[in-house]
């Protein structure tokens, strides 16, 4: 891929230099879609840095067999918050920002649907935030039962402390349910009514499908979390006896409701970061993507069987056989249309001459580690082999090759891909590469020695273990060091480049996407007039298209293909 | 047009109407070839039906640990000395006030539709008038049971799952005074009045769960 020589880069059209230059307007209310998808973005970012943070403690303490870095309520308050933080504080808020920066310019849109709405679900998260960060200085600590909060575990408060910290875990993973519904409602609304003329669902970019499939999940599987937190702090703070199973409640129930969302939840951090594989993916082999509508479909496909998948957690609560085998099934019907997908990111690649700038890096770092991710994911639906490695370490490697080698990666890829429209400027591709190698090795090395240590058996959420387990402790404590250290030529770059970069084109990827078609940054609301979509989302390869003049949607009368 | 000719009503019969609700509710809701982002009404109406979609659910996850824990715990059910909530005369006038001021509101809100403003505001104030009531009547049940809050499962499910009915019915009777208030400012509804219609699209909501509720709390007796 070439950036196109500096007489042309510099272009200047005014629009985007009043919402470059004023940087306040990042640090206030507004209700422009663009900077609040920027502030989210920011907001995520340190929050990943403080969970983090307390990954690395985990690993410090992981390093040698005996407790002793950390005491263990420490310890459980420090597995409970990174857990949470990565959850509901990064990944899946991180993911409302980049959809609201792009969903609007990729559909054709002025705004969002509910612009006031979108504020105040921004707003929302910060507070939250920091007042579940906050439980740390409680005089008994902050929540230990975990990021699934179980009870009796999370009900264990010793009496007469009203305000505890499983308390405050509650009121603010419940304040951030109600920020993401309002976000959802706001995307879907803007996806089924502010498509430009001409922009049917089939012309929408994968990117749009992924995030219309994640958000509906939002709205059907969300709240049954929200209800079941209510139900928790009412046993917790009121007395009431749904979940104490010596006064007659049942926590199997809270399970019940807990992973109708939680598992869910996975593909609502997943999904978007499958659209933005297959965006990246076909801007970068200079290729259609391949198989657009199936992959279009597989989106709502995964959203669908995956609200009927949750059972597949509580393998071991005392689940009936016949209810086992049934979610055992639809859970591994989930890889049929996730393999959809990954058949077409592969197939989008095939036989092209791929262009390995920092974002295809990153894309296809994610995409190939997902094979490893999705493949255990297979296993644990299988009900023997779930049984064997229940509540190990095999579980929390494959969940991180998921949610961090997969979905942050992906994240890393969008933050690359769109950094030209979003700032105007071009990162340092130098230093972008370095970020990519020193993450790619650090993942591998702090996730893949938690898969035999499973298999071999040790246990999840233990400060101390059996000293035969040592060797690869070890090797994951320094990966989980170096993916600490993997950060900072990021936020150097990031930095840097924002101040100082080379001046952006407007499309110096010479992508398709309408997102494109404006100037970057674009201007207040967006477009200077509203485009009229008259072609699919993905032309590369077309010999009119894949030249330096970037596809023209205002003009372009005949060419649907 | 000739005089002998007998004119035939064109406007579709009832069942036609229903035949095509899905068709027409489809082509109102999913605008699938784009640019419809100027029908601020549509936008806002669809906004609100899916946000009570997502709301329904909060209500289907009580009224899931409300089976779940009644079906496991069938015996014990009621601690002894307690007969749990009774469906007395009381409750039901309760229920069919609430239920039937879902026909109020309906011609209230199809009468500013049609600029009757003040037959709207009579029959809007009937319904706020109808909310009330049904609040006080389950504030003075409430005071009237023999349990409390943490009295065994029966305690915890009741309150919880009528408390927070009673807290969206609050909310639909705030909505509710807040439009009227607003239907006295000069020319508030001549854009449309998206907040009136969202408001009765809530009441309906408010009743239609208190169906399920109201079946499942007063007449599934063990």
């Amino acid at each position: 891929m070439t950036h196109e020589s500096s007489e042309n880069i510099i272009i200047n059209r005014e629009p985007s230099n009043e919402l470059e230059n004023n940087w306040r307007q990042y640090l206030s209310f507004s209700t422009d879609h663009k900077v609040i998808g920027v502030q989210y973005m920011v907001t995520t970012f340190i929050f990943f840095l403080i969970g983090g943070l307390l990954a690395m403690l985990i690993r410090a303490e992981l390093i040698t067999p005996p407790s002793n870095v950390v005491d263990r309520p420490l310890y459980n308050g420090l597995f409970t918050l990174h857990g949470t933080i990565m959850i509901f504080l990064w990944i899946i808020p991180f993911n409302a920002g980049i959809s609201n920066y792009l969903v609007p310019l990729m559909v054709g849109a002025r705004d969002m649907a509910f612009p006031l709405l979108n504020a105040i679900s921004f707003w929302m998260i910060p507070p939250s935030g920091i007042l579940l960060i906050s439980s740390f200085l409680l005089p008994n600590g902050t929540a230990q039962s975990g990021w699934w909060s179980y009870p009796p575990i999370s009900l264990q408060i010793p009496p007469g402390q009203p305000i505890n910290g499983e308390f405050i875990w509650i009121v603010s993973i419940v304040l951030i349910g109600i920020s993401s519904i309002m976000g959802a409602v706001n995307f879907v609304t803007t996806i089924f009514w502010m498509r430009a003329p001409g922009m049917t669902f089939f012309r929408m970019p994968v990117f749009v499908w992924s995030v219309l499939s994640a958000q509906l999940l939002q709205l059907v599987n969300l709240p049954s979390l929200t209800g079941a937190l209510i139900l928790l702090l009412f046993d917790l703070s009121l007395g009431t006896q749904f979940f104490k199973p010596l006064e007659n409640g049942d926590p199997i129930i809270y399970q019940h409701l807990f992973w109708f969302y939680s598992h869910p939840a996975v593909y609502i951090m997943a999904l978007p970061a499958f659209g933005i594989f297959a965006e990246v993916l076909p801007a970068f082999s200079r290729n259609p993507l391949f198989g657009y509508r199936s992959l279009a479909i597989a989106s709502l496909g995964i959203a669908i069987v995956s609200i009927f998948v949750w059972v597949h957690h509580m393998f071991t609560s005392a689940t009936p056989s016949w209810m086992r085998m049934l979610f055992m099934v639809t859970s591994m019907l989930v890889a049929v249309p996730t393999g959809v997908k990954a058949f077409g990111w592969t197939a989008t690649i095939w036989k092209s001459k791929l262009h390995l700038e920092t974002p295809m890096l990153f894309a296809m770092g994610g995409a190939a580690m997902f094979l490893l991710g999705g493949v255990t994911g297979v296993m644990l639906a299988a009900v023997p082999f779930d049984i064997h490695v229940h509540n190990t370490y095999f579980i929390v490697g494959h969940f991180h090759y998921i949610v961090f080698n997969t979905i942050t990666m992906a994240i890393f890829a969008a933050i690359y891909f769109w950094f030209p429209k979003i700032t105007g400027r071009m990162y340092a591709e130098g230093w972008g590469k370095i970020h990519f190698w020193l993450t790619f090795i650090g993942a591998n090395l702090t996730f893949f020695p938690m898969l035999p240590l499973g298999l071999q058996g040790m246990v999840r959420r233990i400060s101390s273990y059996e000293p035969r387990y040592q060797g690869w402790n070890i090797v994951a404590s320094l990966g989980g060091f170096l993916l600490g250290v993997s950060i900072l030529p990021f936020i150097a770059n990031m930095v840097g480049s924002c101040l100082y970069g080379q001046r952006a084109s407007n499309n110096p990827w010479l992508a398709t996407g309408l997102e494109w078609q404006t100037t970057s940054p674009p201007p207040r609301d967006n477009f200077e007039e509203i485009p009229v979509v008259k072609r699919p989302p993905y032309d590369y390869g077309d010999p009119k298209y894949s030249v330096i003049e970037p596809p023209d949607y205002h003009q372009q009368e005949n060419h649907s293909r | 047009m000739n005089r002998g000719v007998i004119h035939v009503d064109e406007s579709p019969v009832p069942l036609e109407r229903w035949r095509r609700f899905l068709p027409n509710w489809l082509k109102r809701y999913l605008p699938v070839r784009g640019g419809r982002s100027e029908d601020h009404h549509g936008k806002a109406i669809f906004g609100f039906t899916v946000f009570l979609l997502s709301e329904s659910i909060v209500f289907l996850s009580f009224i899931f640990t409300y089976v779940g824990l009644r079906l496991t715990h069938s015996r014990n059910w009621l601690p002894p000395g307690v007969s749990g909530p009774e469906l007395s005369t009381f409750v039901i006038i309760n229920t069919v006030v609430l239920l039937s001021s879902s026909f109020v509101i309906q011609p209230a809100e199809n009468s500013l539709k049609h600029d009757h403003i003040q037959k709207f505001r009579w029959l809007w104030l009937i319904t706020i008038c109808m909310g009330s009531y049904f609040l006080i009547g389950q504030g003075i049940e409430w005071s009237k049971l023999d349990f409390g809050l943490s009295t065994g499962l029966v305690g915890s499910t009741f309150y919880v799952l009528t408390g927070f009915h009673g807290l969206h019915v609050l909310t639909g009777v705030i909505l509710q005074i807040t439009m009227l208030v607003r239907s006295f400012i000069p020319g508030n509804y001549e854009k449309g009045h998206f907040g009136v219609s969202a408001a009765t699209l809530f009441w309906h909501f408010v009743d239609i769960i208190w169906v399920f509720l109201f079946s499942l709390l007063y007449l599934w007796q063990a």
